[in-house]
């Protein structure tokens, strides 16, 4: 397999309104065909960096290369990049076919080729049934395909959606998570996405970055970003995990109580400082064998069966929170238990991450 | 019979204010325009329409056009300009905009005569704009601005801008300025961006507006009066004639009567569209699933 190629890079763009820092000296690329996730809690820059993408800012400091073309100062109408905007941003008084063909028009395409290429879009995102209709009529999940098929049928070199999924319910959004990562695969192109929903981005993104502070803290794959979190933030905001606070000693934590966690410390944390060590719900079995690394008891407070799993809440002396185990139903049938238990928890090194606190 | 309901009971003192003294007015004076001028002045009760025949006199009917023409001219600029302070209130910051909104509405709390006087001062042979123009350095003779069709147009212009810029900033702070966005990032100038999305969007705002300005300018009679000189007539001007000099009141009376229709026949014109915007809008939100 061939080196992906980069479409966007973004190098150590910074970005301030009036003292406020919203972008902090932030560098990194985007391949060619890749969904990518911008991830972050509100107010952590993901937005600002989007509209700097798309042309709305400017940034203050930095450079934004689009096929090697700085276009950090290009305005919006002349970039390639089209942005999906979070309200829609339908034009209320034109007609679905309308709002479409706007984007064709504005490049003085023929009217044939505006039409057929409109034609084709509206097919794709199954609109065809409502070309006719001003955007009032439509539900929420057929205004969203509209704002995707207005920007898609410009063919751009990067597609930016500013949460594109955060107006639907619940149940809608799981199937356009679905839809989404179909589409951008069935027309080759670039999606940049803005989420804080850490969930969506683990589902959507083949790669995502993980932004607080105007400040990138980690850029990976999904599944690196779950299993490697860069710091204790990403460790929390990106699933669930359970805390150990301690001190960090040679081969990992001591526990408040005097435990030892064990788990690979890194190179920069010296011993004797303050740490956390972690693990994740489902590195957690119940009952272990003698020999597994590291070993507690606890008093089960509470249990929820989750269909395929049962996730239970276990207090044990390690941390001030419950710990969240999450055990296959298969294994909770084997050996049943319920509130007010007393259960053994066990872990192996492997799984244990440790970060500075 | 059914109990009068308590809405009916809140509208009625309204009801009652306008019945006596919007409606059995207007009948009064509708009436007065069917009987006959007497031989030395007062009213001879003989039934005639030629009172309304004498309107469509090209004398008079020249009065209407040109009344028309002076009001159609003081609403496209105050249009213009009112839509573009609107446009920059709404462009403003928030918290700004209710003190720029209060600026603009400012005049409205002085008497229309006193601000249309201030004119006269301003526009007089040896007023402020020709003491400027000394001060800057000019010599020759005074521009004669005051009595001009020109000093009629502005003055109804700025009594009436108010209006147009309130009408019109109502729908342009509404616009989600996202619209515009959106526009630019498909590829729109800044201008296509206007006169395809924010332009199209706030025409109910300026129909609004319009309307105010020509109804109030094609029936006024002070400004006119006072900054034409009587010598650019509008129909107010002949209304007032007849019935304070020439003492035709059935003529006054009929005159009023096909101002009035003008004026209605406007107003209905924009209630028709403002409602075929909306209908379309109701008519919309029945059917949203499928």
């Amino acid at each position: 397999m061939s080196e992906p190629r980069t479409l966007l890079a973004i190098d150590k763009v910074s970005k301030n309104f009036g003292r406020v820092t919203a972008v902090d000296g932030i560098s990194l690329d985007i391949r060619e065909n890749e969904f990518f996730a911008l991830l972050g809690p509100s107010g952590c820059g993901k937005t600002t960096l989007l509209r700097m993408l798309a042309g709305f800012e400017t940034p203050n400091d930095g450079r934004i290369l689009l096929d090697g073309r700085d276009i950090a100062k290009t305005p919006p109408n002349k970039r390639p990049v089209n942005l999906m905007f979070q309200s829609y941003a339908l034009f209320p008084h034109m007609s679905v076919r309308a709002n479409v063909s706007y984007g064709l028009e504005m490049e003085r395409l023929p009217a044939s080729e505006i039409r057929s290429r409109v034609d084709a879009i509206l097919a794709t995102t199954e609109l065809v049934a409502f070309a006719d209709r001003k955007p009032e009529q439509l539900s929420g999940g057929q205004k969203q395909r509209v704002a995707l098929a207005r920007a898609l049928v410009k063919r751009p070199r990067l597609l930016l959606l500013d949460e594109p999924l955060g107006a639907l319910d619940k149940k809608l959004r799981g199937a356009m998570q679905l839809e989404l990562k179909r589409l951008q695969h069935e027309v080759g192109i670039t999606f940049v996405i803005v989420t804080h929903d850490q969930e969506e981005s683990l589902v959507m993104a083949d790669r995502m970055a993980v932004l607080r502070d105007g400040r990138l803290l980690q850029c990976d794959t999904p599944h690196a970003i779950y299993e490697h979190p860069a710091d204790r933030f990403v460790a929390d905001f990106i699933g669930v995990m359970n805390f150990v606070p301690g001190k960090a000693t040679a081969d990992g934590v001591v526990a408040v109580n005097g435990v030892r966690i064990s788990g690979k410390v890194p190179a920069k944390l010296s011993s004797g400082a303050s740490a956390v060590a972690s693990v994740r719900p489902e590195r957690i079995r119940l009952f272990p064998s003698a020999e597994t690394a590291n070993r507690t008891t606890g008093t089960v407070e509470a249990l929820a069966y989750q269909g395929l799993d049962l996730q239970l809440h276990v207090r044990t002396p390690l941390s001030p929170k419950p710990f969240l185990v999450r055990v296959t139903a298969e294994a909770a049938d084997r050996r049943p238990v319920s509130s007010g238990d007393q259960v053994e928890l066990g872990w192996d090194a492997a799984d244990v991450r440790i970060f500075a606190e | 019979m059914t109990r009068p309901s308590r809405s009916s009971l809140l509208t009625a003192p309204a009801l009652v204010w306008l019945t006596a003294l919007m409606v059995v007015p207007c009948v009064l004076v509708l009436a007065l325009a069917f009987f006959r001028r007497g031989i030395y002045g007062g009213i001879e009760y003989t039934f005639t329409l030629e009172n309304f025949g004498l309107v469509f006199d090209p004398l008079y009917a020249g009065i209407f056009l040109n009344s028309a023409r002076i009001a159609g001219t003081a609403t496209l600029i105050a249009v213009v300009i009112g839509y573009a302070a609107a446009y920059a209130i709404s462009a403003a910051p928030r918290r700004l905009q209710p003190v720029f909104l209060f600026f603009a509405v400012l005049p409205f709390w002085s008497n229309y005569l006193i601000r249309t006087y201030a004119w006269i001062v301003l526009l007089n042979r040896e007023g402020l704009i020709t003491q400027l123009l000394r001060w800057f350095g000019y010599t020759g003779e005074p521009p004669s601005m005051l009595y001009t069709e020109g000093a009629v147009i502005a003055g109804l212009v700025y009594n009436y801008l108010p209006f147009v810029i309130l009408a019109c900033y109502a729908p342009l702070s509404r616009l989600n300025p996202e619209l515009a966005e959106a526009s630019r990032d498909l590829g729109a100038s800044a201008a296509t961006t206007f006169r395809r999305v924010i332009l199209p969007l706030t025409v109910p705002g300026i129909a609004a507006g319009a309307v105010f300005v020509f109804v109030l300018s094609i029936g006024n009679f002070v400004t006119p009066a006072l900054l034409g000189g009587g010598r650019f007539q509008m129909i107010g001007n002949l209304v007032y004639d007849q019935f304070l000099t020439a003492n035709d009141w059935p003529f006054g009376a009929a005159l009023a009567m096909a101002l009035i229709a003008i004026m209605l026949l406007v107003l209905m014109a924009q209630a028709l569209a403002a409602n075929r915007a909306s209908g379309h809008t109701a008519q919309a939100g029945g059917d949203t699933d499928g």
